[in-house]
């Protein structure tokens, strides 16, 4: 932590006469101490002014003091202390120009909207403004237990933060002074040392860089969103016409831009210090948004005309509801979220049953306003879910982490899944005709992509596994198959044989030609989500 | 599975008589191109010498998947393959419908009995996806299996 020394006395000049506001300027003299950025900005301003009014006969450690209540004196002797630790230049201090004395330099800044920030370490850091933004976190009622507060920031800031510089180093440059960019303080640093306390204290809860609760602001200030343009002009491969995009001048384009521009030619093109500005920056949006949570379980399906997600054609839909839809619609309202994305482990046709434990599936709910689930309320919710239809019905229902959701979708290529098909025959079969059956492991089968899906995925060639299966013998045209095959083979293919395009097939292996009544899938083996006691 | 798809004809196809199609519409666009029973190729007798997909010297519908785009659009008479019988015929077997080919049958290549024996399901010729825009109105030129046997009868009664 360090204070204001003699060698910050030109700085501080220079930038209050351009019209800067006190924590702009204790940014560009590298004061790193949080504490003093919180104090009300006419306490740094008459503080500032002391210190010009201050002449070189004085200590060469000049604290910024506030001639005020002691309690405040209390703090600052403690930033005294600290500050005393500071290396300090004993070094002779030229005299300053005529240029401006302490009150003139003060009274440029004073009221005035500062011209390096824009007002943002200014109005933007007062009680109104904190209680603005809590009044919308707020109402927006949303469940949260830390928050991380982010700004964006117009482009023009980068601008007139290069240009502050510019001035400060031309003018250190003159008097033979030395000065370096390095510590001077980022505006959105300083920002954040002021607001968090306040926001933290106005809502209860902490700041925390990794909360799930982002609370966000977007600041624009329009009167100067011109001042961007010169950069194109110097450096116009910075500045390429995006897709959509509003403005081509971009906060990471100007950036770009900033960095690649040489000095002459910034100082030709923008004024250095920058100019006031009229008016204060606008902020645009206060907006609330909440991290996504996860909701996995597996579900049964009894129903043979369900689909999995709604089928919905040129605007009509072909049935009603859907797997997805009788779930979301409960987790939905509970979790308060804006939207959902469902997915699962593998799906299964309209037509086709699930039972056993169930397919895995898992459910993101996005910018949910309510976050904390006991295992309790999760119970009744699927209580709830099960209760309300007798379509499906779903098990271990319960919250998990993003990551969590990878195991799920590992599952869907390698594991093994079980099914029971009714089959029906052309030529009547005898028990011994369906028998060596059970006796095929491991059966190869090469699978063309089926006709039935060939109008939205491409033509390829699958190769699978039958591993084992089972007949049960019904009469002379039916049986009924159970197997267990490799994930991703197509069932009703493997039984109808699809034109030809899958072979060998059920009715190739019986000479006969065979189709498919029924299918029911029994179990998806999939170790995932984890099995909850009930 | 064939209760899924309806069924489209096209008669005399090139005024070469009986030379018959039909065309099997799934409800996802998918046809499927096939002989329809009155087909020469199919009447008992006829024995298959050759089936050729090389229709021209640049084209081969086997090598449908490598071919650009141009080459797997086809239009209702854009030729599929040729095949010649024992007794010295040939015939060639025409798309009937606008779309792009998604594939041929090769197991006719190996086995031409299938051709004959299941001409409807394994012995099918070819696979072709209309555009989508056009998915309804490509059957504007073919007729219902009722439009199909009035046809047929029509033959029958002027035969006689």
């Amino acid at each position: 932590m360090s204070s204001l020394t003699e060698k910050d006395r030109p700085i501080v000049q220079l930038l209050l006469s351009a019209g800067t506001c006190p924590r702009c300027v204790l940014r560009f003299c590298c004061v790193g101490s949080q504490l003093l950025y919180r104090h009300p900005h006419q306490d740094l301003m008459k503080d500032l002014q002391e210190f010009l009014k201050n002449s070189q006969e004085k200590e060469d450690t000049v604290c910024l003091d506030v001639a005020d209540p002691p309690c405040k004196r209390i703090r600052l002797e403690h930033i005294r202390e600290e500050g005393a630790d500071d290396l300090n230049l004993n070094g002779a201090i030229p005299e300053l120009p005529l240029a401006a004395s302490g009150n003139t330099a003060t009274e440029s800044s004073a009221g005035k909207v500062c011209n390096v920030c824009l007002g943002i370490l200014q109005e933007f850091c007062e009680a109104d403004f904190v209680k603005q933004v809590c009044q919308k976190v707020n109402s927006a009622d949303y469940q949260f237990t830390s928050f991380v507060f982010s700004v964006s920031l117009p482009p023009q800031l980068s601008v007139r933060e290069r240009a502050a510089w510019l001035g400060v180093k031309q003018q250190m440059r003159n008097l033979g002074l030395p000065f370096a960019k390095d510590d001077i303080v980022q505006l959105k640093e300083a920002y954040k040392w002021i607001i968090h306390p306040q926001l933290s204290e106005e809502l209860g809860v902490p700041a925390d860089g990794k909360s799930l609760f982002e609370v966000s602001v977007v600041f624009a200030h329009p009167e100067t969103d011109e001042e961007c343009h010169f950069l194109a002009t110097a450096c116009p491969d910075c500045f390429k016409p995006a897709k959509n995009k509003q403005s081509v001048f971009t906060r990471m384009a100007v950036i770009k831009a900033l960095e690649r521009i040489k000095e002459e030619d910034f100082l030709k093109h923008f004024p250095c210090p920058p100019s006031s500005p009229k008016n204060i920056c606008d902020a645009l949006e206060i907006q609330c948004n909440n991290g996504a949570v996860f909701v996995a379980g597996r579900y049964n399906k009894y129903s043979r005309n369900l689909p999995q997600t709604p089928w919905i054609i040129d605007g009509e839909r072909k049935l009603e509801s859907s797997v997805e839809e009788l779930i979301s619609e409960h987790l939905m309202a509970k979790f308060k979220a804006d939207s959902f994305n469902f997915s699962s482990s593998g799906r299964e046709d309209v037509d086709v049953r699930t039972l056993g434990n169930g397919r895995p599936f898992a459910m993101e709910l996005v910018n949910p306003r309510r976050i904390h689930f006991t295992a309790e309320e999760m119970k009744r919710l699927q209580q709830a879910i099960n209760d309300s239809s007798d379509k499906i019905q779903v098990r271990d229902l319960q919250l998990v982490t993003r990551e969590a959701i990878g195991r799920m979708k590992e599952g869907e290529e390698e594991k093994t899944k079980t099914y029971s098909a009714l089959i029906w025959t052309d030529k009547a079969i005898q028990r011994e005709d369906i028998a060596f059956l059970d006796d095929i492991k491991e059966l190869k089968l090469d699978q063309k992509t089926p006709l039935r899906v060939l109008h939205r995925r491409p033509l390829a060639m699958r190769c699978r596994l039958i591993h084992t299966m089972k007949s049960e013998y019904i009469d002379e045209h039916h049986f009924r198959l159970h197997l267990k095959t490799q994930a991703g083979t197509y069932i009703k293919e493997f039984v109808h044989g699809d034109f030809g395009r899958t072979k060998p097939n059920i009715g190739s292996l019986l000479n006969r030609t065979a189709d498919i009544l029924e299918l029911d899938v029994e179990s998806v083996d999939v170790d995932w989500p984890p099995t909850l006691a009930d | 599975a064939e209760r899924y798809f309806t069924r489209w004809y096209k008669p005399d196809v090139k005024g070469r008589p009986c030379e018959d199609f039909c065309v099997l519409q799934h409800s996802n666009r998918i046809c499927v191109i096939t002989l329809a029973e009155a087909h020469p190729l199919l009447q008992s007798g006829k024995t298959i010498k050759n089936i050729n997909y090389q229709i021209s010297a640049n084209c081969s519908r086997l090598q449908n998947k490598v071919s650009g785009k141009s080459k797997r659009f086809l239009t209702e008479l854009a030729p599929l393959c040729r095949i010649s019988s024992s007794d010295g015929e040939e015939y060639t077997i025409y798309s009937c419908i606008r779309g792009r080919l998604i594939e041929v049958n090769e197991n006719i290549l190996s086995n031409p009995a299938l051709l004959q024996e299941k001409p409807s399901t394994e012995g099918y010729i070819a696979v072709v996806l209309p555009k989508f825009e056009e998915s309804k109105s490509i059957t504007q030129g073919l007729l219902t299996q009722k439009e199909y046997e009035e046809v047929l009868m029509k033959r029958r009664s002027s035969a006689s």
